[in-house]
């Protein structure tokens, strides 16, 4: 019942948000001192919502699995809605044209996971340290089960 | 809040970007410019309030070419805490970054817009951005600078 109204939710937010990854945890200090290792981003991915500078977005680069949050820079956008676009992280020194794939140069609407919209502070690190160390992980989802066990109606 | 962007010099060059073997001759824009802004008060009262953690300014041109519909390039941006000074007293910046245009479109733009906005960063919540009100036209020159005036 908890895991079923859990799966439903998250998959309610997916489709509000037009997102995969509604919710992703931030995983450097890129972006300090605006946001923290740790801390939770709420993502929207509306096609309609177009992409400009200043916004902070979330992007997978081509054939890596981490996504990166970081602030876009540069657009370059044509008539017909085609855009390529430049990022950088708020604590970095330079862009971010060295992270991307080898020859690209640019970034692009399909390298999009979501715009953040709004953030709360801390709350991922649990999936950090759950990621960190696989004991804590274990630990963590054999007290759920316990407590899905003991509440079982 | 109130923001005067005053600017002082522009040119430009066609510079010669090495991507891969190609070379490509793409527009390079210097400009130089004052920021005067009060960044107490905006619209809605005052900015910095409770649950503001930081805002993040920056300075952006606006521009459209023959190549791109729509281009934008922030050319200067800051953090500013809560706390830090609200008031900008800036003379004689120079862009933080390279003014590259996709192509040559800066060559007779006379159309750049610059404008101040800035990124409210809470403790805990919406992420919204914000345009400052007004903005500054920027005309680039017909021609290019055959010397670096920097």
């Amino acid at each position: 019942m908890i895991v079923s109204s859990a799966l439903m939710i998250w998959k309610g937010l997916m489709v509000v948000t037009g997102s995969e990854s509604p919710i992703v945890v931030v995983l450097s200090g890129s972006m300090e001192p605006a946001f923290h290792r740790g801390d939770l981003l709420f993502l929207t991915n509306r096609i309609e919502d177009p992409i400009r500078v200043g916004e902070i977005v979330v992007f997978r680069i081509e054939g890596r699995e981490i996504p990166i949050v970081h602030r876009v820079l540069k657009i370059h956008e044509k008539q017909n809605g085609d855009i390529k676009f430049l990022t950088k992280g708020d604590n970095n020194a330079v862009d971010d044209r060295g992270l991307y794939k080898r020859g690209q140069h640019w970034l692009e609407k399909k390298d999009v996971v979501g715009r953040a919209r709004g953030f709360v502070p801390y709350i991922g690190i649990v999936t950090i340290l759950m990621n960190d160390y696989p004991k804590f992980k274990y630990a963590v989802l054999f007290l759920l089960g316990l407590f899905v066990l003991v509440h079982r109606e | 809040m109130r923001y005067v962007v005053r600017i002082t010099y522009v040119t430009h060059e066609r510079e010669i970007m090495r991507k891969d073997n190609l070379v490509e001759r793409s527009d390079l824009g210097f400009i130089t410019f004052d920021i005067t802004a009060d960044i107490l008060n905006g619209k809605n009262g005052f900015i910095f309030d409770w649950n503001v953690k930081q805002l993040f300014l920056y300075l952006s041109a606006e521009y459209s070419t023959k190549n791109n519909a729509l281009n934008q390039v922030v050319l200067w941006d800051k953090i500013m805490l809560r706390g830090d000074n609200p008031r900008l007293f800036l003379k004689d910046m120079k862009s933080k970054y390279f003014f590259f245009d996709d192509g040559n479109g800066l060559k007779g733009n006379r159309n750049v817009t610059l404008t101040l906005s800035w990124n409210v960063v809470p403790n805990a919540g919406i992420l919204p951005l914000v345009t400052g009100s007004g903005h500054v036209s920027v005309p680039f020159p017909d021609t290019y600078e055959t010397t670096k005036s920097y």
